[in-house]
């Protein structure tokens, strides 16, 4: 009897990844019993070069941590911070929770999207800015507050909005 | 009032302000030579002294409560844990600070990293604990980093690797950075994000501390509650106990906060049973000038609403569960007269449909239906059968009908926001409006 599987061929992993990638993923996968636990850490860190993960890279992945690309496909797109379509160069995320929202975080979002000409959720056709919601930052005594890529910034007035985009080219 | 900001540390006594006295002698504290200069490992080192279950007693006999909102006694909870089969057995830290208006896990975290370790290394020493994983959010990123400097501090010191300073104990830690989902601040939704899967609540039983990380033996604590530790092995649980003694059952001290349009926001350590009052007026500085206190949520966005009359009742899990709320977290988030509650309280139900794992139906399909009708009533579209609709979701989305927490949690501030400000929903009906079928919705 012939038994069908939906086992793709497997990747060259080297051919995707860097060296520096892989280590990274090893390294992350010493830290826990079974390897798909790394599966954040991995596709975190391989989402640091292009800002999102594309197929060929969550084959890669997949195959490094051993679970079947769909299984990948699950997690990754479980997680909002992990991006399977491109973004822009500089994400900026909104506090848009209830302590952000008691001062004010539903006019700044209008402040951006009217200074990014985008809505939630889409990016500037110069590929500079993506524009998203997040929940609680945690830094409720300094709202509204959002972040854009690593940096967060607290107490944002509609008026700094400007100011604020220039830092990031 | 008072005209200034006050410090989360008080006068920086250790024996009235056990978590934060140090900040009062440094900024912060993140190397483990400062940290062991301020008493640091102390309490850690005497708990190595004594036998697992020696200090499992102090522990239970401290009766300290988790302090990540649901108040579960930490003792009972390691108690149950399964008995050490020489396999591996797995302590969790949820750093997954999450939980809206909540902002005390990162200034711990941030400038008294070696407190946390240290509260996990008691406990991992009494429960003979193999790993320990601290599960903290993405977006803490200065966070992380200093807790990975801190890890490789103590490993250096010997706090950490095998036959940790000759007891035999071989303990290793890792920090484990999530990539977002208010879900999996749940603990068994965080074991599944521990183990790279999707963020999905387990079923219990069993128990994470029968089957929990791996299937094996896990107990996952919050940031705070860790932080509690040291303290009490140093000085003892009597002393833990009189910290509130007076002013509330629930022993100790606990990170107070305030945000909303007060004076001076922020974090202080105070013992349990403070007054919302002493909160919003004596540390927050009050309401900003001009506005007056209409509503505050006690502690996060799943905790019910309460009104102004409420701001003289100590805050206590008994206390706040008799007036119709929960403690949660413990930083409350006030608004004023001028918010208008359907928005606020549309806001709240939003945030809880976009953060619904989707597992279960009720919770998935559920909550979107409030965020409708919530959104019909703010623009001036609801009819009365809206409100009702409204207050029947508080019962089917209810503890029992959905798989985990997460639904009843939104129904919290729906429900305070029903119960003390209705005619402000009522309000925004206008009969003259097209109605919102929300069963078709």
């Amino acid at each position: 009897m012939m038994i069908l599987t939906d086992k793709k061929p497997r990747v060259n992993v080297e051919g995707i990844l860097t060296a520096e990638e892989i280590h990274d993923i090893e390294h992350h996968i010493d830290h826990y019993p079974y390897p798909r636990a790394a599966s954040l850490d991995a596709l975190k860190g391989v989402q640091r070069r292009n800002g999102w993960v594309d197929d060929a890279q969550m084959n890669a992945i997949a195959q490094l941590l051993s679970i079947s690309v769909a299984d990948l496909e699950g997690v990754a797109t479980f997680y909002n911070r992990i991006y399977r379509q491109p973004v822009g160069r500089h994400v900026i995320l909104l506090c848009d929770s209830i302590a952000c929202f008691l001062m004010g975080s539903e006019t700044l979002a209008e402040a951006f999207q009217r200074e990014l000409g985008i809505q939630y959720g889409q990016t500037t056709a110069d590929g500079r800015f993506t524009l998203l919601p997040i929940c609680c930052l945690g830094n409720c005594d300094k709202g509204p507050t959002l972040m854009i890529d690593e940096d967060t910034h607290g107490l944002v007035d509609v008026s700094s909005v400007k100011q604020l985009l220039e830092k990031y080219v | 009032m008072n005209t200034e900001p006050k410090p989360i540390y008080g006068d920086g006594n250790p024996e009235t302000h056990p978590l934060t006295w140090r900040l009062n002698k440094q900024e912060h504290v993140r190397s483990a030579d400062d940290y062991e200069a301020l008493e640091g490992y102390a309490g850690f080192k005497k708990a190595l002294g004594m036998k697992p279950s020696e200090v499992l007693d102090v522990i239970k006999a401290a009766t300290v409560k988790g302090r990540g909102g649901a108040g579960f006694p930490a003792g009972i909870k390691w108690s149950l844990m399964a008995p050490n089969d020489g396999g591996p057995r797995y302590l969790i830290c949820n750093a997954d600070e999450m939980e809206p208006g909540t902002f005390k896990d990162r200034l711990l975290m941030e400038q008294l990293p070696h407190q946390l370790i240290e509260g996990m290394l008691i406990a991992g020493y009494t429960l003979e604990a193999t790993h320990g994983y601290i599960f903290i959010r993405g977006e803490y990123i200065e966070a992380a980093g200093y807790l990975n400097e801190a890890l490789e501090q103590v490993r250096a010191k010997g706090y950490l690797g095998e036959n940790i300073l000759g007891t035999g104990w071989n303990f290793e830690m890792h920090v484990h950075t999530g990539a977002g989902r208010y879900i999996c601040g749940e603990e068994t939704a965080l074991i599944n994000s521990l183990e790279g899967r999707r963020a999905n609540p387990r079923t219990k039983p069993p128990f994470p501390q029968v089957a929990g990380a791996w299937g094996r033996p896990t107990i996952v604590n919050n940031v705070e509650t860790y932080n509690n530790l040291p303290a009490i092995m140093l000085r003892g649980p009597e002393w833990y106990i009189n910290l509130s003694a007076g002013k509330s059952k629930d022993p100790g001290t606990k990170i107070y906060g305030a945000s909303g349009k007060v004076k001076f926001p922020g974090l202080w350590e105070l013992p349990f049973g403070t007054t919302a009052r002493e909160v919003i007026e004596d540390h927050a500085g009050g309401m900003r000038d001009g506005l007056t206190l209409k509503a505050w949520l006690p502690g996060g966005a799943s905790t019910d609403f309460l009104a102004a009359e409420h701001i003289d009742l100590p805050m206590d899990a008994e206390t706040i569960m008799k007036a119709g709320s929960r403690l949660g977290t413990c930083l409350l988030m006030v608004v004023d007269e001028t918010q208008c509650m359907v928005s606020a309280t549309r806001n709240l139900e939003e945030f809880f449909a976009r953060e619904s794992c989707g597992f279960c139906t009720p919770c998935r399909d559920g909550l979107p239906w409030a965020v409708k009708a919530l959104k019909a009533l703010e623009t001036g579209q609801g009819k009365m059968e809206d409100i009702e609709h409204l207050s029947e979701l508080t019962k089917k989305l209810w503890i029992g009908k959905t798989f985990c927490a997460h639904a009843p949690g939104a129904m919290e501030p729906l429900m305070g926001a029903l119960k003390y400000f209705r005619h402000e929903f009522e309000a925004k009906v206008k009969t003259h409006a097209p109605a919102l079928d929300v069963e078709q919705a």
